[in-house]
């Protein structure tokens, strides 16, 4: 059974969104997701800068069997990137909610992220 | 529908994740593909091989069949208990499968098929086995497990008795023995020692179960599958199938054209290599950070080629494939990975054996 932390929100797509004090959001990918997945042992990020559409692909996670593309749960611009992940890409598979996120965006609209699933929500559709 | 093997409850039980290959419910990884992978090329790991078919030919005129059947020539199997690999040829030079033929007896061949062209495969076979003095007979009930890696031997040797163990641990490489209703093989598709154990499907349970005891770590469909590419070994239906022959599939040294014998699809390769070759099959090493993934494109001076096999090597730690490419096709060429194109390195497989990254492989 895969873990979904109650103060995160999720998408359909089994990204994770977790607000941070300075009103940006950090995105992962789900516990769910990377046991999908597998082993990771790579991971395209976006460029610090970059803008999005809510929806976007916007970074690509490739394990041992396969590439897949990340999508930006809100619209906005990225402000950080995982650099860690360059190295050991296998952070997703072992800490998915905390040393294995992805990359952080500031929100074009404040509060979007009220509106992505809720942890119940996201459990439900897992089953 | 979907077929489960008899140690289909043991895989679903360890926790395995499951999918669909070529009609099976096979695992493809028990967790960690990676730490299967590592497992086989510094220990030993075990894989349900039981989806693959397993066909005997036998009778007075076995060898004589088989010799037209094969792009090998199983001519070069002299004494009992040696495996030959081989390619299956439609008229034309297309691969209707690879396989491995291993000579038990003069009147008793066994022949190892892949599970995706079992139907295929046996019909062919039939035909042309005709009016000659040969049985065709599929060993349904035969369980198979291949146990690899530098210590797979002695885990494995357990399961036979002492006389049977000392038989099998003295079996070189590439050659087979039939125990009564086990057969013993020194084969397999990983670039590692070890044994392919065939064995009467009641009997895989308890096989299995000792392996485990053993220490023999069950590996699923995804760590063979990085394990063979490393080992620089095509897989049927991605490195060739039909459409190509196996002198543009890396496969030369697998077809005998020296002697006059005739068989199925000779003249086709005899046509080709006349006319010179235009592709050919090579190793590549991508230079730049990201995977390899079937049907990429290969980019070079000398035209397009693409991806037929790609994969993260976990023993190089980077990117490797095998590729179809222009014949006059050098060292250096780029891969289209989504809209970048990154550089790759051609090399002649394997990429890795035994444990180790093979010679010139990675550059100093």
């Amino acid at each position: 059974m895969s873990t979904v932390p109650e103060n995160l929100r999720y998408t359909e797509s089994h990204e994770w969104v977790g607000k941070q004090d300075d009103g940006t959001v950090r995105v992962g990918i789900t516990d769910h997701a990377q046991a999908a997945l597998g082993d990771l042992v790579y991971v395209e990020l976006p460029a610090v800068g970059d803008e999005f559409d809510q929806g976007d692909a916007c970074a690509v996670v490739e394990s041992v069997k396969a590439a897949s593309d990340i999508y930006a749960p809100l619209a906005g611009e990225v402000v950080a990137v995982n650099e860690e992940l360059d190295a050991d890409p296998a952070l997703v598979n072992n800490d998915a909610y905390g040393g294995g996120w992805l990359f952080a965006i500031a929100p074009a609209e404040a509060g979007a992220d009220e509106d992505l699933l809720d942890a119940e929500t996201y459990a439900q559709q897992l089953g | 529908m979907t077929q489960n093997t008899p140690l289909h409850g043991a895989h679903v039980a360890a926790g395995a994740r499951m999918v669909d290959f070529g009609g099976w419910d096979m695992p493809i990884n028990y967790g960690s593909q990676l730490e299967e992978h590592h497992a086989v090329r510094k220990a030993a790991g075990m894989f349900d091989v039981s989806h693959m078919t397993i066909v005997d030919i036998q009778g007075a005129q076995a060898r004589a069949f088989l010799g037209q059947l094969l792009a090998n020539d199983v001519g070069k199997l002299q004494v009992p208990g040696k495996a030959l690999y081989s390619c299956m040829l439609q008229e034309d030079g297309g691969v209707i499968d690879d396989l491995i033929v291993y000579y038990l007896a003069e009147d008793w061949f066994r022949l190892v098929v892949n599970a995706a062209t079992r139907e295929q495969d046996l019909s062919w076979i039939q035909a042309h086995a005709g009016s000659m003095d040969v049985a065709v007979t599929e060993q349904a009930g035969l369980a198979m497990i291949a146990v690899q890696g530098p210590q797979a031997r002695a885990a494995a040797a357990r399961l036979l008795d002492a006389e049977q163990a000392a038989a099998a641990m003295a079996l070189k490489p590439f050659n087979a023995l039939a125990m009564n209703d086990w057969f013993v093989a020194r084969t397999g598709y990983t670039g590692e020692d070890g044994f392919e154990l065939a064995m009467p499907a009641v009997e895989a349970n308890g096989a299995w179960a000792q392996l485990l005891d053993a220490g023999v770590r069950p590996c699923g469909l995804g760590a063979r599958d990085t394990l063979r590419l490393e080992a620089g070994m095509n897989l049927y239906g991605q490195d060739m199938d039909r459409t190509v022959t196996p002198l543009e599939s890396g496969l030369a040294w697998t077809v005998s054209l020296d002697q006059e014998r005739d068989f199925i699809g000779r003249d086709a390769l005899l046509a080709q290599k006349q006319a010179g070759l235009s592709r050919k099959l090579v190793g590549l090493v991508l230079e730049d950070r990201g995977v390899l993934r079937h049907g990429q494109k290969v980019l070079s001076e000398a035209g397009e080629g693409v991806i037929t096999s790609g994969t993260y090597s976990p023993t190089l730690q980077r990117a490797i494939a095998l590729a179809r490419v222009p014949q006059a096709m050098g060292q250096s060429c780029e891969v289209l990975i989504r809209d970048r194109q990154l550089a790759a390195r051609a090399v002649r497989p394997p990429f890795a054996r035994q444990g180790a990254v093979c010679d010139g492989i990675l550059q100093a």
